[in-house]
């Protein structure tokens, strides 16, 4: 009997959240610790022709000062994820640039002093003289004619060129559609923002030549192997990486940074420990941003609005270097998903990769699957609007249905992968059934009489996440540098406690609690018994870490095999102690017993007992119950949903409210839906936040003007509708549990959601489409272009 | 360099300590007495991951000389439920009003001063009280919840 | 992010305060609520070498009196003194409405009215309030006070009339014509908080429902702030209407050229202008009798 899976568990990990006990970066604090500011460059686009460092090294309180060249024996940083069956031509960031810079806030040299006041005034006593380059910006226009070159080896400024489908196919089909449907659409720019800034430290032990590394990383395992065995060319295990608390991510903490190594190498240099932590506006200008599509598509249906075929050409800007995955997300993530939770015969993509002086993007929540749902549900609602349709009916005729799965997309898309399980039709009839669609219909029609502009907007998603199989990554069509499994290790010590440790790393999804829920039920004892551990390369199994919400459908049935390994052991040795035979008997609840017979019980902790003192063990088998389990699953999931949006929109101002949201998502089975419901409400809102209010802003000399939280619009509770949430539950046959994983859906689905209801609110002008993001001068505009 | 000497009352008890001017409340609070509870989001005022209370004002202490708040009473998120969990934390924990937990000490200090003021606050009047602390993994949704939840006890309510 | 160092002095007079400005001329700043100054050191935009700490002078300069035909504020009044004030909320409620828009809870709570307003942010509320209550603000140097009306006062991006050596000590305000209605209405940036665009709005009726007077001034759209004259005049000696507000709103840039940035451009602005006199003009019509 389940006790704790699908019971609204409060996490475990809170009470030190919010005492102020919990340790994030930012709180360690080591003896002899030294701290260091980056210099970083003003200019987009330059050639550093001198460096004069000795003025600001003989401050006071100043220890030493670095430039590029005292790190010049170490690599660039690798990028793990090429964009696969092309030449990528990659070019990455340094430790800190030596002679050139292609996007503001590249460090070009670094103080260390014995404060952090100290170091911050030295860098204004750094003189360095630039050859300021001509700049560019806009991903479009650096593929073009004349525009300045970042990169030798990148002509155009393309990195790479990228497509997936079948294009003759799609562009017979389109030739053969009744109606064709052209649109451009804007994926503009975002910026993660953690609450929590990015930071690290290094320590260095001379006597075993071992380094130590904090830094608020979503995958420290991985950082370890990038930073030894690719920057530092030292062995993987002269190094251990630890994520202390970490203070949000959302992608941005996936990546390898330039600050992780130098630290590292620092400490050892200087021989006292280095502590580094970015201000917000250096994590505005100098960690990795989202998203940054234009992408232009054609869409073809037929009268009766059967979608037949979808072509796509998107120009993905990278920024002025490559950060640790970033091709793989305009490509893999995007590119694979457009067929939605449709089915659509013939479809083709072309991405292009471009360098731009600008920040590196790399994945941001959802990573390539916003912009892919972006794109066909912002596509079935103009076939809708053209055909006059009503768009929810374009959806039901589209899509695929039950009996269709497993479902591969056309043109193969997925390269192999087939979409797993899924009841759309479902998910869309219970959202419009709540919100009460034809209701609404009926009262924006009377709104409208009296000059108000209500609008409703369906999204109905399906992404691909729990991001594994390492044979399809591997594939040389993915073009990912690893493998994507997960790990766990199960221990239950002598007195019947259980210590979980996992690959994967907890930042707020509550992993502490999800993963004690499931060994609980598991392994029949209570939640107060089990501690998870994580984040620590010396103490946990290898594991990729949290991100592509994969740390259910992966990391978790690791840990479960792990658990259920467990079990079986303590059924066999259980046996023995009951001197019964190893077929007799059941594990059940925390008791093994002879079936029919639970009165007879011996329970997991004796068990344990006995098999940690190890007097008393059947033959051949070892002492103590630990187990370790690496799951590499044989499919991504693929969770599902409908999120619909009600807004209502100023046309004096262009602003726009959302009256109601409401999602209904199915991730399988819910392992704890309080977490669940925040981690969709969460996602919501930076779908939310795309629509109507974020958006990164270069201008055309690559200074950002967005690179404080004065200027970038992070939405505030006041912006915020309540959330409606529900679920249905449509288990996945990839894994034991069923379950998909919801971290990223919410993301996901809700930016079209939110632009489909403005757009419909705006209908009777005549409007069909408004670039992202949706401030009210966008708004406004458009009103003012459609005219009355 | 200036230093100059300050008496501070953290969390009841009488803190003195020689500070430069430039010394912010927030460096005070975090380095010199190791209360790390409180946390810095950002450069500019806006976030409010730093807000404690100033002499029983919610004041944000990134934007506040340690010279400033000589001779005044402080509480941070370690003072606010006296070895206790205050009804503020409580209620954050049993609605889920937190995930990653790095807003969540400004969050609550700015919570219970809203509700000191207001202790029936409509769910549009937590909104409005919020304007001054970001969060960015929540949506606000259990947050909200969470106050109401606070105001219903403070209330002896259910 | 970390200030510049600075030497610090907190004179317990204002005429200390005013020797130490003189000693230490341009190399000083005075420090109010700090929540405009502070941001601002950390962020190294400014770096002034002395800073003079206001927070003793806080006995004699905060206060909200009644003086009969005036109302005296002390300009180290904070915020939320205003925005709570029963006097104020009874006898000039703009003052209160325009306050309680000011940055947040937190902000409010330190940041002071003498400090907004001879910060004179383009995109500070305050100044607006100020402006069309034609307050007369109160400034002492070493050679005593002064008065300057409200409409001398402002001049563009963060320049005001105030002299190098002297300091906004109070500011006086007429307490408003029986029947008045008043109103701020604003246009937040979703980020900052600050004024996109800010209108607040002072009318008075006579007894036949014509506009017998009025004032208007908005905030976030130019340098500075500035009364709308052109909308007061299509106004007064006219039966209001709201037809007649919004063709006096039309006048609300004239001859203005609006700030332009990433998030409103000039146009944008200019139409917000229009937009917000308009509902200012309505709701303190409406407040009105």
């Amino acid at each position: 009997m389940a006790k704790y899976v699908g019971a609204r568990q409060k996490r475990v990990e809170d009470p030190r959240l919010i005492t102020g006990n919990a340790r994030y970066l930012e709180d360690v604090q080591l003896p002899g610790m030294l701290h260091a500011a980056v210099l970083r460059s003003p200019y987009a686009h330059a050639r550093i022709d001198s460096i004069d460092t000795s003025a600001a090294s003989r401050l006071p309180g100043v220890v030493a000062v670095f430039t590029g060249q005292d790190f010049a024996d170490l690599n660039p940083l690798p990028c793990a994820w090429q964009a696969g069956g092309v030449t990528n031509n990659a070019n990455t960031p340094r430790v800190l640039e030596i002679d050139k810079v292609t996007h503001t806030g590249m460090g070009i040299a670094v103080v260390v002093a014995e404060d952090r006041y100290a170091a911050e005034d030295a860098l204004a006593h750094i003189e360095v003289a630039y050859s300021v380059l001509p700049t560019v910006v806009d991903a479009k226009k650096a593929t073009e004619a004349g525009a300045p070159q970042l990169h030798e080896n990148a002509p155009d400024n393309i990195c790479m060129t990228w497509e997936c489908g079948d294009q003759d196919g799609t562009d017979r089909a389109l030739g053969a559609s009744d109606v064709v449907i052209r649109e451009h659409l804007t994926n503009q720019r975002l910026i993660p923002t953690a609450m929590e800034p990015r930071g690290a430290i290094g320590s260095y032990d001379p006597g075993t030549e071992e380094y130590t590394v904090w830094m608020t990383s979503q995958a420290p395992h991985v950082m370890r192997l990038l930073m030894t065995a690719f920057v530092m060319g030292i062995p993987e295990t002269k190094m251990r990486c630890l994520s202390p608390q970490v203070g949000g991510a959302f992608g941005s903490k996936i990546f390898l940074y330039p600050e992780y190594p130098m630290v590292a190498v620092l400490a050892q240099k200087l021989g006292r420990p280095v502590k580094w932590t970015e201000s917000r506006q250096e994590n505005y200008i100098a960690t990795t941003h989202g998203r940054d599509h234009q992408t232009d598509f054609e869409v073809g249906a037929l009268r009766d609005g059967t979608i037949t075929a979808l072509k796509v050409t998107t120009y993905a800007n990278l920024g002025g270097t490559l950060s640790t995955i970033a091709p793989g997300i305009p490509t893999s993530l995007y590119g694979s998903m457009l067929s939605g939770t449709y089915k659509i015969p013939h479809l083709h993509c072309q991405v292009y990769g471009v360098y731009t002086n600008t920040a590196m993007v790399d994945a941001y929540r959802g990573a390539g699957r916003p912009e892919a749902t972006f794109v066909i549900e912002r596509a079935v609602d103009l076939v809708a609007r053209e055909l006059n349709l009503d768009p929810a009916e374009v959806r039901r005729k589209n899509f695929i249905q039950p009996e269709d799965f497993p479902y591969e997309p056309a043109s193969n898309l997925l390269n192999g992968l087939a979409y797993d399980s899924g009841e759309y039709e479902k998910a869309l009839e219970r959202a419009l059934e709540q919100v009460g669609y034809r209701e609404f219909r009926q009262e924006q029609q009377e709104a409208r009489q009296q000059g108000r502009y209500l609008g409703i907007g369906l999204s109905s998603y399906v992404e691909i996440c729990g991001v594994a199989p390492s044979k399809w990554v591997g594939l040389p069509g993915e073009g990912w540098g690893a493998g994507l499994w997960e790990s766990a290790n199960v221990r239950v010590h002598l007195t019947g406690k259980t210590v979980v440790t996992t690959g994967s790393q907890s930042h707020g999804q509550g992993l502490e609690t999800t993963m004690a829920q499931v060994v609980a039920d598991e392994l029949g004892i209570p939640i107060e018994d089990i501690e998870v551990k994580h984040s620590d390369t010396m103490s946990t199994p290898f594991g990729y870490g949290t991100y592509g919400s994969r740390s259910a459908a992966v990391g978790t049935i690791a840990l479960y095999n792990s658990v259920q390994r467990i079990k079986e052991k303590a059924r066999k040795l259980g046996a023995h102690m009951l001197e019964a035979s190893e077929e007799d008997v059941v594990y059940q609840d925390g008791n093994v017993f002879v079936k029919g017979s639970p009165e007879q019980a011996k329970t997991i902790q004796e068990i344990a007992g006995a098999a940690a003192v190890a007097y008393d063990l059947p033959a051949g088998m070892e002492p103590f119950l630990d187990d370790t389990a690496y799951y590499d699953p044989p499919n991504c999931t693929y969770p599902f949903g409908t999120h619909i949006c009600i807004v209502e929109v100023d046309t004096d101002t262009g602003r726009v409210e959302i009256k109601r949201y409401l999602s209904v998502d199915d991730c399988g089975p819910v392992i704890n839906p309080l977490i669940a419901d925040g981690q969709v409400q969460g996602g919501i809102t930076q779908g939310i936040a795309q629509a109507l209010y974020e958006f990164a802003a270069y201008d055309d000399s690559g200074q950002l003007l967005t690179a404080s939280m004065m200027d970038y619009a992070i939405p505030k509770a006041e912006h915020l509708p309540h959330f409606e949430n529900s679920h249905t539950v449509t288990p996945s046959p990839v894994n034991p549990m069923g379950i998909k994983g919801i971290g990223e859906a919410g993301t996901i689905a809700s930016a079209p959601a939110v632009v489909n209801a403005v757009v419909d609110a705006l209908s009777p002008f005549g409007i069909r489409d408004i670039n992202m993001p949706l401030t009210p001068q966008a708004v406004w505009r458009a009103i003012q272009e459609a005219g009355r | 360099m200036q230093k100059i000497p300050i008496t501070v009352e953290v969390n009841g008890r009488k803190a003195s300590r020689e500070v430069e001017p430039r010394l912010l409340l927030v460096h005070f609070l975090r380095e010199a007495l190791g209360l790390t509870g409180t946390k810095i989001g950002c450069d500019t005022s806006q976030c409010g991951s730093c807000t404690v209370h100033l002499d029983g004002m919610a004041v944000k202490s990134c934007t506040v000389l340690a010279v400033q708040a000589n001779g005044s009473q402080v509480t941070t998120i370690e003072g606010l439920g006296n070895g206790e969990l205050h009804p503020m934390q409580q209620a954050f924990w049993d609605n889920h009003g937190l995930q990653c937990g790095y807003c969540t000490p400004g969050m609550i200090m700015t919570a219970t001063k809203l509700l000191e003021e207001n202790p029936n606050p409509s769910d549009e009047e937590i909104r409005d009280g919020l304007e001054g602390n970001l969060c960015r993994c929540t949506g606000y949704e259990n947050i909200v919840k969470a106050i109401r939840a606070a105001a219903e006890t403070a209330r002896g309510g259910s | 992010m970390y200030p510049e160092a600075f030497s610090y002095h907190a004179p317990s007079t204002v005429e200390e305060a005013l020797a130490l400005l003189e000693r230490h001329g341009d190399d000083a700043k005075l420090l109010a609520g700090g929540h405009s100054l502070l941001p601002a050191m950390k962020l190294r935009l400014s770096g002034p070498t002395h800073i003079i700490d206001m927070k003793h002078l806080r006995g004699s300069l905060d206060y909200i009196r009644d003086e009969g035909d005036d109302v005296a504020i002390g300009a180290l009044t904070t915020h939320r003194s205003l925005e709570r004030s029963e006097l104020l909320r009874g006898k000039l409620p703009v003052l209160a409405e325009t306050a309680g828009c000011i940055g947040d809870m937190q902000v409010r709570n330190l940041g002071t009215l003498g400090g907004s307003v001879a910060h004179a942010d383009p995109a500070g509320d305050l100044p607006a309030a100020v402006l069309a209550l034609d307050a007369v603000l109160v400034a002492q140097g070493s050679g005593g006070t002064r008065t300057i009306a409200a409409g001398e006062f402002f001049h563009g991006f963060f320049e005001t009339a105030l002299e190098a050596g002297e300091i906004l000590i109070e500011l006086r305000i007429p307490t408003l014509a029986a029947g008045s209605g008043s109103s701020y209405q604003k246009f937040f940036h979703p980020a900052s908080g600050y004024a996109v665009c800010g209108a607040a709005a002072v009318i008075t009726p006579d007894a036949s429902g014509n506009v017998a007077s009025c004032r208007v001034a908005l905030t976030g759209v130019s340098e500075g702030a500035y009364r709308a004259t052109a909308v007061e005049e299509a106004l007064v000696g006219k039966p209001f209407s709201e037809e007649l507000a919004a063709a006096a709103a039309e006048h609300a840039a004239d001859g203005i050229e609006p700030l332009e940035d990433y998030f409103a451009d000039a146009t944008y602005r200019g139409h917000l202008a229009k937009t917000f006199v308009k509902r200012a003009l309505l709701t303190a019509w409406e407040r009105s009798g």
